[in-house]
């Protein structure tokens, strides 16, 4: 059985000693850099793609100014007076901004899977959990960018640029990014090909965005829409970030008991804290589902 | 080397199967700290599945495999902090660039801070990249991204470095790029290397190579062993006079030639080194020699009893749910 000729080895031995690099293993300093590196890239690609922020932008600005402007023409009589439809608008737009940019980052682990570098990562030694979870929170930070580049619009739709406002949305759009960015990679370790991000548009995303209130009120529906309204996670992020918005314009209060009704569980109207605590909730639901999915052996 | 005299790889009855499908039927063998030990044998093979298997990718159903003393089972982690994998098809990000592709390996595995800068230059010389650090990944070649993927294999001074066919789809220059840097790195680093190839040629660089056909090591040898067991080299000549040429190989050295399409043949033992002897000694005037080695075919033939082809294509009929870790990481 031929091995290297001993003078080789001895020559081999001495750079060895040089090069010789202690390597990551399970420790939690380990698994930090691990989430720290994977949503450091996350970054880096987002901040590369400019036309990627550009289109992202485009489509909710579509939605508030020409959905909104031509809603805004038949809604005044049930809003009452001089109310803003595109004020109504905007917090949806903005959850819709959040929405798009989170499962199209989530999926992204998809193409990942297909050009190879997911393999790159699955092997590294350090735990699952630490690379979904840095995948998670770096899509979770760029929606997030992308829906503060939509608050630039507050004041075109009569939102005030209040900091304290600012903030507030900004932390909900982060808490939402988080749950859909969580969900999104649920159901990208399910996605065999590319292809099938089309198919998650159609029967996930959309669904979940029309049936969250972002573009009408949930309010006088009929009861199978009311009940879908209230399955959709989108719902529990949406509400809060009107409530905000609404806290600091003026609406006429039979506008606002028409436009932003309480989202009810059995006739109990369930308060903003409920909310975000059910959304924080299902964010570290699904990414546990995540975690797992990513983690069974083969 | 504080582990000597243990194996760096050590196989024992390993097995992998696929409901009915038995991908690797039971191989052992090892590898001895410093070899480049090749993995030969056509597609389908089980050649993936089992260095998938090394790798603690895919879960065997049979068997222990040990890498640098690590049970490929029970101590996942401790195997991936001691190997580099080049995997057959890349697993760069295009939108990063090189130097990002290498620190993002780096900070996975964890390589200390203050010697990431240095080590990642080291690397990136040694695959002749470090100009190109700064480029996006999806301007390189073909072969520079294999470069580039053998440089972050290295990053965290693996003991062990996984080739899958490192020169897979790579044109023939590239090639003998590519094996240009896996010898100066076995020049250079303490490493050993696993590697699987369907090319010959390529099987001649390892110290050792195992033919492996449906799922089972059928032989373990040198190459030049394995070439020799295969029979002579056909050296064919054109001659001024090739009746002259006939008597005089048969008078001087005893063998036996033909004549086939206007070419004198014989068949000798070492080719390469009959060449020289045949120019000082034969006495008859030469105008073009040339060598043939046993082939891939050659070699597979004797040991199997049918050609790589028909190998190949039976396998991908056989295998075709079954090729390679995108099994495994298609389901994490």
């Amino acid at each position: 059985m031929p091995g290297p000729d001993g003078a080789d080895v001895t020559d081999i031995q001495a750079s060895a000693t040089v090069a010789s690099v202690r390597v990551a293993g399970g420790t939690l300093r380990d698994d930090l850099r691990a989430v720290s590196i994977v949503w450091r890239r996350e970054l880096i690609r987002f901040g590369r793609s400019k036309l990627r922020i550009i289109t992202g932008l485009s489509q909710p600005v579509i939605y508030l100014f020409v959905l909104g402007t031509g809603l805004s023409s038949i809604v005044p009589a049930s809003a009452g007076g001089n109310f803003n439809y595109r004020t109504f608008m905007f917090p949806g737009v903005l959850a819709m901004t959040i929405l798009f940019t989170s499962i199209f980052s989530a999926v992204s682990i998809v193409w990942d899977r297909e050009f190879g570098f997911l393999r790159e990562m699955l092997v590294a030694p350090v735990r699952r959990s630490a690379l979904i979870t840095g995948k998670c929170l770096g899509g979770a930070t760029v929606a997030t960018a992308q829906g503060a580049l939509m608050l630039v619009f507050a004041g075109f739709v009569g939102v005030p640029y209040s900091p304290v406002l600012l903030i507030e949305l900004v932390l909900l759009m982060a808490l939402t990014a988080f749950v859909v960015n969580a969900l999104g990679i649920v159901i990208a370790s399910r996605m065999e090909q590319v292809e099938s991000f089309q198919v998650v548009m159609q029967f996930v995303v959309l669904p979940m965005f029309f049936l969250s209130g972002a573009l009408f009120p949930l309010n006088g529906l009929p009861r199978w829409l009311s009940v879908l309204t209230r399955l959709d996670p989108l719902t529990y992020l949406v509400q809060p970030m009107r409530r905000v918005v609404f806290s600091y314009v003026d609406v006429p209060p039979d506008a606002r008991a028409s436009l932003a009704p309480d989202v009810t569980w059995f006739g109990w109207p369930v308060p903003v804290s409920v909310m975000v605590l059910v959304s924080i909730a299902l964010g570290l639901a699904f990414l546990g589902v995540a975690v797992y999915q990513f983690s069974k052996p083969e | 080397m504080e582990d000597s005299g243990q194996p760096a790889i050590e196989v024992a009855g390993l097995e992998k199967r696929y409901g009915d499908l038995e991908a690797v039927r039971g191989i052992s063998f090892s590898v001895e700290p410093g070899e480049i030990f090749g993995f030969l044998g056509p597609n389908g093979a089980g050649k993936s599945t089992t260095i998938s298997m090394l790798c603690t990718l895919v879960r065997p159903t049979g068997g222990t495999a040990r890498v640098d003393g690590f049970d490929v089972m029970a101590d996942r982690t401790e195997v991936r902090r001691r190997i580099g994998l080049v995997f057959q098809d890349t697993t760069l990000d295009d939108y990063l660039t090189a130097q990002e592709n290498l620190r993002f390996h780096a900070e996975l595995y964890g390589v200390p801070r203050s010697i990431v800068g240095s080590r990642l230059q080291e690397v990136m010389e040694m695959v002749g990249l470090w100009d190109r650090r700064t480029h996006l990944v999806r301007t390189f070649s073909g072969g520079m991204k294999r470069r580039l993927e053998i440089a972050r294999g290295l990053l965290h001074s693996p003991r062990v470095l996984f080739l899958d066919e490192p020169t897979v789809g790579l044109d023939p220059q590239t090639r003998s790029h590519i094996w240009d840097y896996i010898n100066v790195l076995k020049a250079r680093e303490s490493i050993t290397m696993f590697l699987t190839t369907h090319y010959m040629d390529e099987a001649e660089h390892c110290d050792r190579i195992a033919i492996i056909d449906h799922g089972e090591v059928v032989v373990i040898d040198t190459p030049a062993a394995l070439k020799a067991s295969v029979g002579r080299d056909r050296v064919q000549l054109r001659t001024d006079d090739d009746e002259a040429a006939i008597a005089a190989l048969g008078e001087r050295f005893g063998l036996e030639a033909t004549v086939s399409e206007g070419e004198v043949c014989v068949q000798v033992v070492g080719g390469e080194e009959f060449v020289p002897r045949l120019f000082a000694e034969l006495g008859v005037p030469i105008r073009a020699v040339s060598v043939a080695r046993p082939t891939l075919d050659d070699v597979f033939m004797r040991y199997t009893g049918r050609t790589i082809r028909d190998a190949e294509a039976s396998a991908s009929e056989r295998n075709r749910n079954n090729v390679f870790v995108r099994a495994g990481t298609r389901r994490g």
